[in-house]
């Protein structure tokens, strides 16, 4: 029996609540849509990329707790850093959330807290939605959709 | 019929009825299910299982064809399904009665089989607002093919139909008016007998989309005035995979074939073919019989039961939740027509629905969250998507208890 709170743990319910670079940018270098149809959900990424580093990250958009939280730490995650370990932690990130519940996953250190969106199968793609459009936006794809 | 509060009537046993759907036996994550996602689908009565088993155990058969007797009772089963499908909906004859999967392809089929050969460039076909996707798209694509253009009657924001609206949105252009009866994002009943007086007036052909109302309330197409009327089964009660449509006589004449292939025709050479008489005109291919027995089984259970009871005992519940959910903080209803039924569907500050609805999950509680298939309405109401509570005919204020419950644990869960 799997519990809410390895779902709703205290650190998303906290991004969720105040949810860090929560705003647009002026001049992105890159940017995407995120959108997934079954709940609604809508985000827009704003990187700004110089020598191959993400100097800033930010997101606007309506979405639910496990989506603005996944969104609110991965920006946090990838500012200062090169594009090479961004594209590995998206790697990794995928396959934490992508592992079946009774496998041992990879520390990503703040990030696990979203590990247990696993044993929530409906909602592994809330958690995802912003590491797809954050891939997109690197592949300057304009739209990305989690369906 | 559903607007006025009336104690359910008497003989209206909800523990009784609970009894005959099995399902609700069941429990779900540990707790006794609570099932309020009847909008979606509703559950089935033993009765309705036991007929489609009863049929593929006793009966099974193809139908229209063969002369033993196999063919012949599964035929008889078949035809005996629409006769109570006619009934149930009052409809002047069985000719006007045609099997399909779902109230989807019921509108797909009118929207090619009325709408290729009537409608037509510069004509227009006339929706309302609060339309499921399956009572829009089906239309933008007529439209497409044909080079006609597709008129919206807008809501207000109690998410009642602007009847003025839709009549000054009426022309001599105006081909077709499609509306729902009930809709499922709102629960809005639209006056369905005055809107097709109104385009009647006009010269142009009703279609409404019963989806929702005709579980919730008595539906008489004669008394309506619609030329069309598009159900399901598996609302009302009844399988997947069946769905019926009503076509009045007059509008049926002006029907080409849907679907070609078997049963529709009445001869075939590789030059040309001519078309069987209405319905079978109309349901090409082997159908799903086993479902059409089944959907006939759920009619005459809803029957026995009466839907003016139901009505009723559904209205008084959801007065009660409308209540409840009116006095919990930073909820908002959305859709609050004065005549609505069924649906409660709501928002609550800070907290999206989708978290919503995995909360109470938890406690073995189903409702819908997401934009019910009507993004429009969803635009309308400034909301990306809602939570939705949906009642039927055996949910009991223990149902709508524990539902609260479960919001007041998201509202501490989110603060």
């Amino acid at each position: 029996m799997t519990d809410l709170s390895d779902l709703y743990q205290e650190v998303i319910l906290d991004h969720n609540r105040r949810p860090r670079n929560f705003r647009t940018m002026q001049g992105p270098t890159h940017k995407a849509e995120g959108h997934n149809p079954l709940c609604g959900d809508r985000l827009s990424l704003f990187l700004d990329v110089e020598d191959g580093i993400v100097r800033d990250a930010a997101f606007q958009g309506t979405g639910c707790a496990i989506s603005r939280a996944s969104a609110s730490l991965m920006t946090d995650t990838v500012k200062g850093l090169p594009l090479d370990e961004v594209r590995g932690i998206f790697e990794r990130f995928h396959r934490m959330i992508t592992t079946p519940p009774d496998q041992a996953v990879e520390d990503l250190g703040k990030l696990s807290v979203l590990a247990g969106v696993r044993q929530f199968p409906v909602r592994v793609k809330c958690a995802s939605l912003a590491w797809h459009t954050l891939k997109a936006a690197l592949e300057s794809k304009q739209v990305v959709s989690t369906e | 019929m559903t607007s006025s509060v009336a104690p359910p009537p008497r003989g209206f046993d909800v523990g009784r009825i609970r009894a005959d759907f099995p399902i609700l036996r069941r429990t779900v994550r540990g707790r006794p299910l609570v099932y309020l996602d009847n909008a979606a689908t509703t559950q089935k009565p033993q009765a309705v299982i036991d007929a489609i088993s009863r049929y593929y155990t006793e009966i099974n058969a193809n139908v229209h064809r063969g002369v033993h007797q196999l063919s012949e009772l599964a035929t008889e089963a078949f035809e005996e399904a629409r006769e109570k499908v006619r009934r149930f909906f009052n409809a002047q004859d069985g000719r006007g009665i045609v099997f399909t999967r779902n109230a989807t392809e019921s509108i797909n089929l009118v929207a090619h089989a009325f709408g290729s050969s009537r409608v037509g460039r510069g004509d227009e076909v006339l929706i309302s607002a609060m339309e499921h996707h399956s009572n829009i798209v089906p239309w933008q694509m007529l439209c497409g093919r044909t080079g006609a253009s597709l008129r919206v009657a807008p809501i207000d924001d109690r998410g009642e139909l602007r009847l003025d609206e839709l009549d000054r949105l009426i022309s001599d252009r105006t081909k077709l008016v499609a509306v729902s009866h009930m809709s499922n994002a709102l629960g809005t009943i639209n006056p369905v007998e005055e809107i097709a007086g109104i385009a009647r007036r006009r010269g142009a052909r009703v279609l409404v989309d019963g989806s929702q109302a005709a579980y919730h309330m008595p539906v008489d197409v004669q008394a309506l005035g619609c030329d069309f009327y598009a159900a399901t089964g598996h609302k009302l009660y009844g399988p997947m995979g069946i769905g019926v449509l009503y076509a009045s006589a007059d509008a049926m004449e002006q029907m080409e074939p849907f679907l070609g292939g078997g049963d529709m025709i009445s001869s075939v050479t590789f030059e040309k073919s001519t078309w069987n008489e209405p319905p079978h005109k109309f349901e090409a291919g082997t159908p799903d019989v086993a479902g059409a027995v089944g959907l006939g089984a759920a009619l005459d259970y809803v029957t026995s039961i009466g839907l003016r009871a139901i009505a009723s005992h559904e209205q008084e519940l959801l007065e009660y939740a409308t209540r409840a959910l009116e006095t919990m903080e930073g909820v908002r209803l959305i859709g609050t027509a004065r005549r609505k039924a069924s649906i409660l569907s709501f928002v609550m500050d800070g907290v999206h629905p989708h978290d919503i609805g995995t909360v109470v999950d938890r406690e073995g509680i189903a409702i819908r969250t997401g934009h019910h298939c009507a993004q429009p309405v969803m635009d309308r109401f400034g909301v990306p998507a809602t939570a939705r509570a949906s009642i039927a005919m055996y949910n009991t204020r223990a149902d709508i208890d524990a539902l609260m419950a479960a919001l007041s644990r998201v509202r501490q869960l989110f603060g």
